[in-house]
């Protein structure tokens, strides 16, 4: 069956199980979604900005939107090992929020509650915010993730307020996952001076093969500054696609450690649009690749007023016969004088057939500007294997020593101990595993 | 415990050593001089077990065992330490974790216990004692960062927590203050021991005022020309290599 087809007639049903919701704005804007999917279709290798990324493999398989939440065994316990202790939880079970898993202990004045929860209790900051960043960019996965919009994060912080701990987001694939497509949506707002944390956890517990199509909206008042890590670490055959867009205001900060750890064909694609001055973005970004995998990160830094500064870093380590592809954009509008960016992109490829694609995309339209940009695609320096070898090192060991220390530069960044821990820990997992592949 | 015959090794096709002889036993401190681009630092790397280097002719015994054909870290494990005339940096690889994990490897494979990082710490704070190096130093990474004469300072630090059997120091005096030149021999001299040996490779004098050296070997363009006791160090500071290349009679220690 045609896909187009395949999931209008999910849609079909998902709407007949919706009720009064059927009537509410949100899906004025899941309807216009479906509309839009039916037309552009998902993005084919024709399209400049997926040459690399052929996504077949999805667009030829029919998922099942996950309606119904799944009955699952999940503990808590299994959840932490899964991730990180953290005391801040909202745990997503095949996409649907599972309260008895999760606990917030957030400030009064603080929203951090489920979105399905929010559309009712906070309709106007919804209806304001929800959807808006995106519109315009939306690829065909955007559209079928917002024609589905059922649940995710809603994260509200008023004027002023800063939250220390950390508000971690699980989602996990767990073992009914196979076949379906998980589509959260987070809607991330921080009012003017608001600062706060947000981690994403993407996981698997035995989910097999299924389909996490993602969006992510984040609006940033004036000053206001988030740290926002993604650690992706899904189902070696699941398809993970994921859209970040971030809108910031005047002098705000976003930093951003986005991880790629597991997944079969992973795209990720983070855009900033910096709409005022003396705002910062920091992109840093490391994709892990074994086997057969193909991570693609596409990023777009827009500098849209003066005094900004941008500055991005992504690796890649990739083994086997994995796949990267980097595609930075870099937009500096007429606008935008004495714009500081910096981007680079460093990959070391630990086989003969591991490949990068890498293309920076500098585009600028002011002229009193600083902007650079750097690839380097490369193999262990053999004269620093030789060093830990002639100190007694194993080859293996000395080289692994060598690669960890390459990724473990991007995990420095993150600022939340337990979480550089747990990817610390994947890390060495998967470097053992791409030893053995 | 170290007998090398008649190497030749080359590179890209170019011969650098040209039939090599040399004999160390334990005990012994032996210096190899000689001119830049002698080939002194290929033989130490060759013998540590660098691969970029083709052997074509020739043999190095290691206390019986064919060295050759060890790998780098086998050699490590056996004994034998190269300070290295420039030593690399590795970023993001602090200098305590490195040590620590050679160390283990080293321990390992001669059937000891590992260390842990409590009796380790108190062990390597001890040792870096012995070159005067401040404790940060652990935390660093590997010689990123580091001034030229605190690489090699830090090589002769590597040296003294894994404790040799055959220690090959290629030029640690080159770069080095009077102070600290002062220090790095002092560690190197209180290391000494009667079952081990030192291999001091350096084109001037100078250290062997430090370390002083059994005997002295004169390499010029890939060969021993000439062999003898410590004053033949001072004949060289007085007269220079240019002698010996024409006078090349092959006096091999010992035969
Ligand atoms: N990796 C290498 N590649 C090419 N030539 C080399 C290399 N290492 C050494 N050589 C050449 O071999 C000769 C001896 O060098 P080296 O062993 O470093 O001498 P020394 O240590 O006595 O100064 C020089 O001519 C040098 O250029
Ligand atoms: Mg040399």
């Amino acid at each position: 069956m045609d896909q187009r087809s395949h999931y209008q007639e999910q849609f079909n049903a998902f709407e007949r199980t919706l009720n009064g919701d059927a009537a509410s704005p949100v899906h004025a804007l899941r309807r216009t979604a479906m509309g839009h999917l039916q037309q552009v279709g998902f993005p084919t290798s024709a399209d400049e900005e997926w040459r690399f990324t052929n996504v077949q493999p999805i667009s030829n398989r029919s998922f099942t939107p996950s309606i119904q939440p799944p009955a699952s065994s999940l503990t808590s316990s299994e959840i932490e090992k899964l991730t990180v202790p953290a005391q801040d939880r909202f745990v997503f079970i095949n996409g649907h929020y599972a309260p008895w898993l999760s606990s917030v202990k957030v400030p009064n004045n603080v929203r951090a509650i489920s979105l399905a929860e929010a559309r009712s209790t906070d309709r106007q900051m919804i209806e304001r915010h929800l959807a808006h960043s995106v519109k315009g960019t939306e690829t065909g996965f955007t559209a079928l993730n917002t024609a589905f919009l059922f649940d995710g994060l809603y994260l509200h912080v008023p004027s002023g307020v800063e939250i220390a701990e950390p508000i971690v987001l699980v989602y996990v694939a767990d073992r009914s996952a196979a076949e379906t497509v998980i589509q959260p949506r987070n809607l991330i707002v921080l009012e003017e001076r608001a600062a706060a944390k947000v981690v994403e956890f993407y996981v698997s517990n035995d989910g097999g093969s299924y389909l996490t199509n993602a969006v992510t909206e984040v609006v940033l008042g004036k000053r206001a500054r988030l740290e926002h890590d993604k650690v992706q670490f899904e189902s070696l055959s699941a398809f993970h696609m994921a859209v970040t867009h971030v809108a910031q205001s005047k002098e705000s900060v976003y930093r951003s450690n986005n991880f790629a750890l597991g997944g079969k064909l992973v795209r990720n694609e983070l855009t900033s649009a910096m709409n005022d001055e003396r705002c910062e973005c920091t992109l840093n970004g490391l994709s892990l690749g074994t086997g057969e995998q193909l991570i693609d990160n596409h990023t777009t830094i827009d500098h849209a007023k003066p005094n900004c500064n941008s500055w991005e870093v992504y690796k890649a380590v990739l083994a086997g016969r994995a796949r990267g592809v980097f595609n930075g954009k870099i937009f500096v509008r007429k606008d935008a004088q004495k714009t500081d960016a910096k981007q680079t992109n460093k990959t070391l490829l630990l086989s003969d057939e591991a490949t990068i694609d890498t293309k920076p995309q500098l585009e600028i339209f002011a002229d009193d500007v600083k902007c650079t940009h750097g690839a380097t695609v490369g193999q262990l320096d053999e004269q620093q294997v030789f060093y830990l070898r002639s100190r007694g090192i194993g080859a293996d060991d000395a080289r692994d020593i060598l690669t960890f220390a390459f990724a473990d530069e991007v995990v420095g960044h993150v600022s939340i101990e337990a979480v550089r821990d747990r990817l610390e820990q994947i890390i060495h997992l998967r470097l053992d595993e791409g030893r053995v592949a | 415990m170290l007998e090398i015959k008649n190497l030749h090794a080359s590179i890209n096709g170019n011969e650098i050593l040209r039939g090599v002889n040399l004999k160390v036993s334990a005990g012994e401190v032996h210096a190899i001089m000689g001119p830049n681009g002698s080939g002194k630092s290929t033989l130490a790397s060759i013998l540590a077990g660098r691969e970029v280097y083709d052997v074509t002719d020739g043999q190095v015994l290691y206390n019986g065992q064919d060295l050759l054909e060890m790998d780098p870290e086998e050699r490590a494990r056996e004994g034998v330490f190269l300070a290295f005339q420039y030593p690399v940096e590795i970023p993001g690889v602090t200098n305590s974790y490195f040590l620590k994990t050679a160390l283990n490897s080293i321990r390992k494979h001669r059937g000891l216990e590992e260390l842990d990082a409590v009796d380790f710490l108190k062990m390597v704070r001890e040792r870096m004692k012995l070159v005067e190096m401040e404790e940060s130093f652990l935390n660093r990474p590997v010689n990123e960062g580091f001034s030229g004469g605190e690489k090699k300072r830090n090589e002769i630090f590597h040296m003294a927590v894994l404790e040799p059997k055959l220690a090959l120091l290629d030029e640690t005096d080159s770069g080095l203050d009077i102070d600290a030149l002062r220090i790095v021999a002092d560690g190197v001299n209180k290391l000494r021991r009667k079952e081990n040996a030192t291999v001091v490779v350096t084109h001037y004098q100078r250290l062997l005022n430090y370390i002083v050296p059994d005997f002295v070997h004169v390499l010029v363009d890939g060969r021993i020309v000439r062999s003898g006791g410590k004053e033949l160090a001072l004949h060289l500071e007085d007269k220079g290599y240019e002698l010996m290349r024409e006078g090349s009679e092959t006096t091999a220690r010992r035969g």
